[in-house]
């Protein structure tokens, strides 16, 4: 039992990094209907630009402590935000009346090449970074020594996962901008027709995508320490399988089917075995989309001709 | 020009916020832990030319095409000669000025056309030089086959043209599910290793020589791609693509991890060579066998085997190449490229869709496990790192140069794209980034691909005029 309520502690964690990155995901794939390959290395890039700015921080002597997390945070979102944008202007906008296939094939080229040019730029090897924040409650101990933890970076992790969520459900349900997406969802001409500025509600989207991948890349870089130019291609997948799983399209099924993933991810290693985990997800994704390709909360999606 | 300028100066502090961090701050492995080594000024510059060439772009649209083109031109040929502080700066600079020159070079022509009139060149289908493209075929294909006798023929020239044709006849074979029926398998990297494994593991364990195991071998695949595509095929384009992806992986992980089966990472060694009807191409042949050069008569030499793999994958790449041309034409062909242009039509038309689907993807995965089969045998040795997604990235990105159009578009793009970083040795790390800005750029240009310009394999013959 407690061996579980570690592992669910754990995976909940996990899950709600998933989360994040989905939300980019099934909002972008709502708008617009592709899927954004490259999202995995705009996350990848908010964990970089994480552990660079930190690392300037930390010669400039002024690592640790909230006011330094936060400017991290802020620096990261910035600039991954404008990652966001760019990838949407230069590389799918151009393709909005393409045929299918092309904004993906698009999108796995902006995929390599981000890859590649953090590669060549930041090293092919593995960065390491000094933990910035330590320490952690227990839950429970047993007589043999088996402690249940909860660290303070978890609970951050958690918060800061539901606070964004709420936020972003709240900025599609109740504010104007999120009334000109959905208007842009159902019918893009019409939306244009009655003055909703089409291109700028997908940049918009694609922002809010990467603004919530770089808080899961900064996340993941305080809670491994670890970074390298190819973490995002296997958190993408994940994230994707998040939001299929979900229901692409649909925010709280990117949520869920997050938490999910990571559940599902750390009982698999906890259970199973670890080698298998990554198997076990993308076991998952092909059944999910055998079985019922509209995900828990999805629509069934209706071609019209 | 005060907008034009706006713009640029845009474009450019956009590129500078983008570049800053990543490209300004690098972090390096220090005593005590990570340090950053500033390259500031590098990206300040970097930025400065991006103004530059932005400038420059707009004003090739507002028609000084055939001024700018070859001062662009000059100026990335003296930045690729003059010394720079750093190599990031040198690549901006003769990139931007090579990327400028094009454009104006390109909208000073395609401009020029329109003044006389003609037609958009870019709407002539490759029908009108279908002719042509056959009798180069053929010489290519004379070429080919002598190319082993001919001087060119050092060690090194014939282990690149065996690379060459091992992706020709990889692209070949994802040309028919991803060009003729337009399902995108971003898993076919996992039949190809599928195909290999098959090699391997059956010599190893059934002592099975490599021209049983190379049928076998695409069977495996085959069937895999069959039992695969069953439930997958069901699915929606992008899905599905996403699906294979996650196959490919799967297969990846599966060898990595299965150590008592595969050896884990570190791989199989001693895979054997091939044979010729039971000559061995070895200094020494193994018992019971006569070695090649001992019959023929001729003293050993190792070129002889390299010769023979030559022959081999030259035959195995035809093989598939006749094959997918041979098909296009069949009914089956037919429905593939009906299918790809509208699903639901084909469906109403009576298209069994899974029927031909399974077709196209399964024929994809067989060639993968026969080029598979024979990668193993010519290396002798693999191991899961052979079969990334980087692979099927180099593959996708040659069936999208090359385009469904015409056979020879493949062939010319994987010879552009493996031959290429072979000549450039010292670029070979920027090879990866090269292949996704091209596969971006050549989205934006021609969402169709490159040489997708379709003939359509039936056409109404119109009747020449009667006076």
């Amino acid at each position: 039992m407690d061996y579980f309520l570690q592992q669910f502690i754990n995976g909940l964690t996990l899950g709600a990094v998933y989360g994040l990155i989905a939300i980019g995901y099934t909002m972008v794939y709502g708008i617009i209907g592709m899927i954004n390959f490259a999202h995995g290395e705009i996350y990848m890039i908010g964990a970089f630009v994480t552990v660079i700015s930190f690392t300037v921080l930390g010669l400039a002597g002024a690592g640790g402590g909230a006011l330094a997390l936060m400017i991290v945070l802020i620096v990261s979102i910035a600039v991954t935000s404008l990652y966001g944008w760019t990838v949407e202007r230069v590389a799918y906008r151009p393709l909005r009346q393409a045929p299918r296939l092309a904004p993906l094939i698009s999108a796995i080229g902006m995929s390599v090449l981000l890859q590649n040019y953090v590669m060549l730029l930041q090293g092919a090897r593995v960065k390491t970074m000094a933990p910035v924040l330590q320490g952690g409650f227990t839950l429970t101990q047993r007589a043999d020594g088996f402690v249940v933890s909860i660290s303070y970076l978890q609970i951050i992790i958690i918060a800061l996962t539901v606070f964004l969520m709420t936020t972003v459900t709240f900025i599609i349900h109740r504010t104007p901008l999120g009334r000109a997406q959905r208007a842009c969802e159902q019918d893009k001409i019409m939306a244009a027709l009655v003055g909703v500025h089409v291109d700028r509600t997908i940049s918009t989207t694609f922002v809010i995508g990467a603004a919530l991948a770089a808080v899961a890349g900064f996340m993941v870089t305080l809670y491994y320490g670890v970074v390298d130019f190819f973490m995002g291609f296997l958190a993408g997948m994940k994230a994707f399988t998040a939001a299929v799983l979900g229901g692409i399209g649909s925010l709280p099924g990117a949520m869920l089917g997050g938490l999910l993933i990571g559940l599902i991810e750390s009982f698999w290693a906890g259970y199973v075995n670890a080698q298998y985990k990554d198997v076990a997800v993308f076991g998952i994704l092909m059944l999910v989309l055998m079985i019922r390709p509209n995900g828990l909360f999805g629509r069934p999606e209706i071609e019209k001709v | 020009m005060r907008t034009r300028f706006k713009d640029a100066f845009l474009t450019a502090f956009i590129a500078f916020m983008l570049a800053l961090p990543l490209a300004g701050a690098r972090t390096i492995d220090g005593i005590n832990g990570l340090t950053v080594e500033w390259h500031v000024w590098d990206v300040g510059a970097a930025a400065l030319l991006i103004f530059l060439g932005r400038l420059l772009l707009d004003m090739i649209e507002d028609g000084f095409g055939a001024f700018i083109a070859p001062l662009a031109f000059v100026f990335g040929g003296i930045a690729a000669w003059l010394p720079m502080p750093s190599q990031f700066l040198k690549t901006v600079a003769i990139l931007g000025g090579f990327v400028v020159a094009a454009k104006g070079v390109f909208t000073f022509f395609s401009h020029l056309r329109l003044r006389r009139g003609t037609e958009d060149s870019r709407r002539i289908t490759i029908g009108r030089y279908s002719k042509n493209l056959n009798l180069l075929s053929f010489a290519l294909l004379f070429f080919m086959l002598i190319l082993p006798f001919t001087p060119l023929a050092t060690r090194y020239a014939m282990d690149v043209a065996i690379m060459v044709l091992t992706y020709i006849m990889l692209a070949w074979g994802l040309n028919i599910t991803v060009g003729f029926a337009g399902l995108l398998d971003l898993g076919y990297v996992g039949f190809y290793a599928l195909g290999a494994y098959s090699d391997a593991l059956l010599a190893q364990h059934a002592g099975i020589g490599f021209w049983t195991a190379l049928p076998v071998a695409g069977l495996i695949a085959a069937g895999t791609g069959f039992l695969l595509g069953f439930p997958v095929l069901r699915l929606r384009g992008d899905y599905f693509a996403i699906v294979t992806l996650g196959f490919g992986e799967i297969v990846r992980l599966v060898l990595t991890n299965w150590t008592n089966l595969t050896n884990g990472p570190n791989g199989i060694s001693g895979i054997p060579r091939p044979t010729l009807f039971g000559l061995d191409f070895a200094r020494d042949a193994a018992e019971g066998h006569r070695a090649f050069n001992d019959y023929v008569g001729l003293p050993f030499d190792p070129m002889q085997r390299v010769i023979f793999f030559y022959y081999i994958i030259l035959a195995l790449a035809l093989l598939v190449g006749f094959l997918s041309a041979r098909l296009r034409r069949l009914p089956l062909g037919r429905a593939w490229e009906a299918f790809r242009e509208d699903e639901i039509a084909c469906a109403a038309l009576g298209v069994d869709r899974t029927r031909i689907k399974l077709a196209a993807y399964s024929l994809g995965a067989m060639a993968a496990g026969l080029a598979g089969a024979f990668f193993a045998a010519r290396q002798g040795f693999i191991s899961p790192e052979s079969f990334t997604f980087t692979e099927t990235a180099t593959i996708l990105a040659i069936v999208i140069l090359g385009g469904v159009g015409h056979p020879l578009g493949i062939v010319l793009a994987a010879l552009f794209i493996i031959g290429m970083p072979e000549l450039f040795r010292g670029l070979e790390q920027y090879r990866m980034l090269a292949f996704g800005a091209g596969m971006v750029l050549i989205m934006i240009w021609r969402p169709g691909g490159l040489m997708a310009v379709r003939e359509p394999t039936v056409k109404l013959q119109s009747a020449p005029a009667k006076i």
